[in-house]
């Protein structure tokens, strides 16, 4: 299979154009959502939770 | 050690390294009139060895059905050991070579103690061998506790563990016999690039088997940043290593790549094993160290994912920003610059977490010399990566490029972020891990330090006086139009930064030699044990110690 340089650059300049862009928007929507508050700020203190030892 | 191990866990241990020894006799063989065979030799000589360590205790009773009930830690404290002696080595030649730059007679004549092949084993030892073993030992110890599971095995974090270090030895070594493929921080040749493929992907799959283990529904955001590194490195280090050895015997091979795409793959490696390797790594490891030493969760959870997923994307397209003003396409160059700036967002998210997570304990970073490690390495963090960002700007290149200021932003993220981040974790997690109180002094800690401080400011600032010195020279024209200064004259002016650049890294190397010895002693002097001997570490208690130690 050959890929054409001219499809590359078609391909780059339209999909790559716009997927880091709605990459980023996604991003940002789902660490800010205020739903997934709770969840985060309970992320971040589970590490300092004693616990001693595996469970498995 | 071994005697944790249960009995076929033994048998396999002694099957993989007589299959490893199998290869390494094929080796030896196959490349009998080559440097090649030399490393075959080395790789029999040292997995006959390892047959024996295990076979001595092959005999040893069983291990209790105990061990299940404590996280498995023996491969992260022989790490931890092996990233400190390696940091040792590494500083050490990294100094020598900078004394070389002051008096080139200092090879000695030799051909393996050249500039050439001693710089590599610096790089290699210092990113790979101190960088790499502290990562993989603390990733498996952090990995373990926010999962709030056990390793699924004991044989693969030993395979992981040592053959990575094999891996290391081969790179190294085959630098001092002249064995490289050129291409920076990529050196190591075919043979060495596939065995590190398997030690990668054993690793790869070894996390996912523990995540898979877990109990805890949310995966800790240091995970992601670890096994963005593990995935990553994996895909840069095949596609930029693809070549075609002259013959199985023969240590020498062909890129895949030629001309500009070459230089552009590795590049895009280059850049991002900066990335990946040396950020996304240690930011995992910050992510839960610093927030334990503090004794307070990370200031803002949501700030840390977003970092996260702008770090992983955008890093991928900025590799292009080291080839400004080369025939690689404008709009390639321009496309790295860009993305190069907009990193500046996911990277001072990560450096404002640092210090918005110690805002309001301030006091403890007064008290806890482990603690400042971790808060100077964030500032640092900070730092280089404005700094990164800036030197990207292709017109800021033309000054910056090819001379010593890229040296000195090297630095400010290796010495300044890497190696304080490491520090500042591998000091909090030596008594955690055996059961200590506290490290053996807290002094020496103190000094390390400051001795690691001074030397990197010491050598930043002689860097940057250097390198815009030298890039200013070779742009000044005189009035006719030829160039004013001649390559000699621009050594002459460099000549005073380059000494004191030798001294700051001096200052470092003392700074890892105190803080060896200090690991080393804290494990083999019989302290105070803590009674809250757990597998979880104290956090609050470890601040709380300290005070009361002063």
């Amino acid at each position: 299979m050959i890929v054409e340089h001219a499809f590359l650059v078609g391909f780059s300049k339209s999909f790559g154009l716009f997927y880091l862009v709605v990459l980023s928007v996604a991003v940002v929507l789902h660490a800010m959502r205020p739903s997934n508050k709770k969840r985060f700020d309970e992320a971040a203190r589970s590490i300092l939770r004693d616990e001693a030892g595996p469970w498995r | 050690m071994i005697a944790q191990l249960t009995l076929i866990e033994r048998q396999h241990a002694i099957l993989i390294s007589a299959a490893v020894a199998l290869l390494g006799f094929l080796m030896m063989l196959a490349g009998r009139d080559d440097p090649m065979g030399a490393h075959g030799a080395l790789i029999f000589v040292v997995s006959i060895l390892m047959i024996f360590r295990i076979g001595g205790s092959y005999y040893a009773p069983p291990p209790s059905d105990d061990r299940l009930k404590h996280y498995y830690d023996d491969p992260s404290k022989v790490g931890i050991v092996i990233s400190m002696m390696w940091a040792v080595v590494g500083l050490g030649v990294g100094d020598w070579v900078a004394w070389q730059l002051v008096n080139p007679d200092l090879t000695f004549g030799t051909g393996w103690s050249s500039f050439g092949r001693l710089r590599p084993v610096h790089t290699t030892s210092v990113i790979f061998g101190f960088g790499g073993n502290a990562l993989i030992a603390t990733s498996f110890y952090v990995l373990q506790r926010t999962s709030r599971a056990r390793l699924p095995d004991q044989v693969s974090p030993w395979f992981v563990l040592f053959g990575y270090n094999l891996f290391c030895l081969l790179a190294v070594t085959g630098y001092l016999m002249g064995i490289t493929q050129s291409k920076e921080y990529a050196e190591p040749e075919w043979y060495t690039d596939i065995w590190l493929v398997v030690v990668w992907v054993t690793y790869f799959i070894l996390y996912l088997r523990t995540l898979a283990r877990r109990k805890e529904p949310h995966i800790y955001v240091s995970n992601w940043y670890y096994m963005a590194f593990i995935l990553v490195v994996a895909i840069l280090h095949i596609v930029n290593n693809l070549a075609v050895p002259v013959s199985l015997g023969h240590a020498k091979s062909y890129s895949a790549f030629s001309g500009v795409q070459d230089a552009m793959t590795q590049w895009w490696y280059g850049h991002n094993a900066v990335a990946f390797f040396l950020t996304a790594g240690f930011l995992g490891m910050m992510y839960y160290f610093l927030p334990m030493r503090a004794g307070r969760p990370i200031y803002s959870y949501r700030m840390s994912i977003i970092s996260f997923w702008g770090i992983t994307f955008f890093y991928m397209w900025a590799g292009s920003h080291h080839l400004h003003y080369t025939a690689l396409p404008q709009w390639v160059q321009t496309l790295g610059m860009t993305f190069s700036l907009m990193l500046l967002i996911p990277s001072w998210a990560s450096a404002g977490n640092v210090l918005l997570t110690l805002n309001g304990a301030w006091d403890k970073v007064r008290d806890d010399a482990t603690l400042r490690f971790m808060m100077v390495a964030g500032v640092f963090y900070g730092l280089a990566t404005f700094e990164g960002s800036f030197m990207a700007i292709r017109s800021v290149n033309s000054l910056s490029h090819y001379t010593d200021w890229t040296v000195g932003h090297v630095h400010v993220g290796a010495l300044g972020w890497v190696a304080m981040i490491t520090f500042g974790s591998i000091y909090a997690c030596v008594p955690w891990l055996w059961k200590r109180e506290r490290m053996y002094s807290t002094k020496l800690v103190e000094a390390h330090f400051w001795l690691a401080l001074s030397g990197t400011v010491i050598y930043i600032f002689a860097m940057w006086n250097s390198g815009i010195i030298q890039g200013l020279m070779w742009r000044t024209y005189t009035d006719s139009g030829t160039l004013a200064y001649s390559f000699v004259d621009t050594l002459v002016a460099m000549h005073p930064y380059y000494i004191a650049r030798a001294v700051g890294g001096l200052l470092f190397l003392i700074g890892g030699c105190l803080g060896a010895y200090n690991i080393w002693k804290t494990i083999t002097v019989p302290g105070v044990t803590s009674e809250h001997a757990s597998d979880l570490p104290q956090p609050a208690l470890a601040g709380a110690l300290h005070a009361a130690a002063e």
